[in-house]
């Protein structure tokens, strides 16, 4: 398996003076933010999740003070256990300092707990990185958050991502973004949602908005319509590693989890496929497949067969084939009717209209034009570019004027440059024929 | 939108004249027909899917075998859409596979 595109370890350090100043600002930012989530989950669960903040403070603390240090006197052999340490120390401080705010301040409340104690005992080991993390991931996804606010908490909390990213992945500023987290924090206290896995017999339940939030996670790299490729795919596989945690954990280890994984291998395969350099969609019938990951693909057959344990068939199942019948590149009778029979299954599950559009155009490939274009009338998105899109398609060769008047409705209603832009083209090819 | 029932009565498939072999491309005419509904955002639930065999009570304690003795058609399953009146409903109907083979919808809304 390709290792460092799911986990995305940073590059290993030779010697330190080989390392030009880019890389080594690249290096810096990738463990930092592949440590950051470690560290707050493994002191949140010592504080306290009402004290998340003070967790993140101590962290950000520790990198300005990494950052200082390892500016002047290089980067440690082993920088995480360095990391570790100095958070360590802060944690303790922070600490004792509470303990005498307490003490003085408010005697009545002094807890019966041994707590520098319990911080001597802090470690970060493996395990309690894992364990942590995994509670802090159920905690970040509980039903309580409203569904924008948690994916903004999660590639905060989970994934590590600074404010500028989560605005510009949002394409909000970062105003906005700090009082949504800051609303979201607010909620994990006032709700007094706690570091805590569920009771085994629930994890099931509240497994889906974990899912789904990572989901979400996912798609909100892979559709975005930022422009920033890099953090495009940083989402995508900060998602991924969110999957593979679960994987990780025998009670979380369930079909829909890999059936989950399965759909975002097979999608992330078709990453670079995806996009020109002149950052425009490729469309997948245009698309280079030599420039398809076979790894991450035959890791998504993988977890595809995982998937196929036990009687639940979630809509992630169905993707997750769809998604596998798309990594096949043939234009077969068998193949659309595989995918036309997935998206009815989707559709049965839940309507979106993008589902619908989707399964309309299977129609299409599997049943001919014509029972495709009686279904497309049914459909009435008429607010939506997609649904013209689909129509000018399904009218090309058979009546252009009809397939151009739907591409300038199409791109009346869209919204973004990169979408306008697409749209000239294909009607830029139609006037050339 | 409202609730609408659609039921969905068929010929027994033993009595009616299908061939086996097509048997699978029926199956898949109702899954793509449900899909289009679906696809519109009408769906609203499966009903029941009814097996063929039962017994048939009557009054002085008749029983008979099959509720297809005396009706030709018989209860196969219903799906619930929904609609904004019954002729909207009646209009999801069309296209439904049960007319293929001789059988019928019937669309009823739900009280309320």
């Amino acid at each position: 398996m390709d290792e460092y595109k799911i986990k995305k370890e940073p590059a290993p350090i030779g010697a330190g003076s080989l390392f030009n100043q880019d890389a080594e600002q690249e290096f810096l930012k990738q463990l930092f933010q592949r440590e950051f989530s470690k560290m707050v989950a493994v002191i949140s669960k010592l504080f306290g999740l009402q004290h998340i903040e003070t967790a993140e403070d101590i962290v950000s603390e520790t990198f300005l003070q990494a950052a200082e240090t390892w500016g002047m006197r290089g980067i440690p052999k082993n920088p995480t256990a360095w990391l570790y340490v100095v958070a360590k120390q802060k944690t303790l401080y922070q600490f004792r300092r509470n303990k005498i705010f307490q003490n003085k301040i408010l005697p009545e409340l002094k807890s019966g707990r041994e707590e520098n104690q319990e911080i001597e005992e802090m470690e970060f080991s493996t395990e309690n990185i894992r364990d942590s993390q995994l509670q802090m991931l159920f905690a970040v996804c509980t039903p309580a958050i409203a569904s924008e606010a948690q994916i903004g908490l999660a590639l905060r909390i989970l994934c590590g991502f600074g404010i500028d990213e989560i605005a510009e992945a949002f394409l909000s500023n970062k105003e906005t973004i700090n009082k949504r987290l800051f609303r979201a924090k607010d909620k994990l206290r006032t709700e007094k949602i706690k570091m805590e896995l569920p009771p085994e017999n629930e994890i099931p339940a509240r497994l889906d908005n974990v899912l789904h939030i990572i989901y979400l996670l996912f798609s909100e790299g892979y559709y975005s319509t930022t422009q920033n490729q890099v953090l495009r795919k940083d989402l995508c596989l900060e998602a991924m590693r969110l999957g593979i945690m679960l994987t990780e954990y025998e009670r979380t280890n369930l079909p829909k989890t890999n059936a989950l994984m399965a759909l975002m291998c097979f999608h992330a395969s078709r990453f670079d496929a995806r996009l020109k350099k002149e950052d425009s969609l490729v469309l997948y019938e245009e698309q280079d497949e030599t420039l398809w990951d076979a790894a991450l693909i035959k890791q998504g057959k993988q977890f595809l067969s995982l998937s196929a344990a036990g009687n639940e068939l979630s809509s992630y199942h169905l993707e997750a084939r769809i998604a596998y019948w798309h990594c096949r590149k043939e234009n077969s009778r068998e193949k659309w009717e595989a995918i036309l029979d997935l998206y009815n299954q989707l559709l049965l599950l839940n309507y979106s209209p993008s589902v619908a559009l989707h399964r309309t155009f299977a129609l299409y490939k599997a049943n001919g034009r014509e029972a495709a274009l009686a279904e497309a009338k049914k459909l009435k998105l008429e607010n939506n570019h997609f649904y013209f899109l689909l129509l000018a398609e399904l009218y090309k060769d058979a009546d252009n004027e009809k397939t151009k008047e739907y591409y300038q409705r199409a791109f009346n209603l869209s919204k973004t440059q990169i979408e306008k832009r697409g749209i000239q083209e294909k009607l830029d090819r139609l006037e050339r024929n | 939108m409202k609730d609408f029932v659609l039921l969905f009565r068929q010929p027994d498939l033993k009595h009616s004249k299908i061939p086996a072999s097509e048997l699978q491309g029926l199956k898949k005419k109702w899954e793509d027909w449900v899909g289009g509904i679906a696809a519109q955002g009408r769906f609203k639930e499966h009903g029941i899917r009814l097996a063929p065999e039962g017994k048939v009570l009557r009054a002085g304690g008749v029983v008979t075998d099959g509720p297809f003795v005396e009706i030709r058609e018989m209860l196969g399953s219903f799906i619930v859409v929904q609609a904004d009146n019954l002729e909207d409903a009646t209009t999801l109907a069309h296209g439904c596979p049960a007319l293929d083979t001789g059988g019928s919808v019937e669309i009823r809304p739900f009280y309320g």
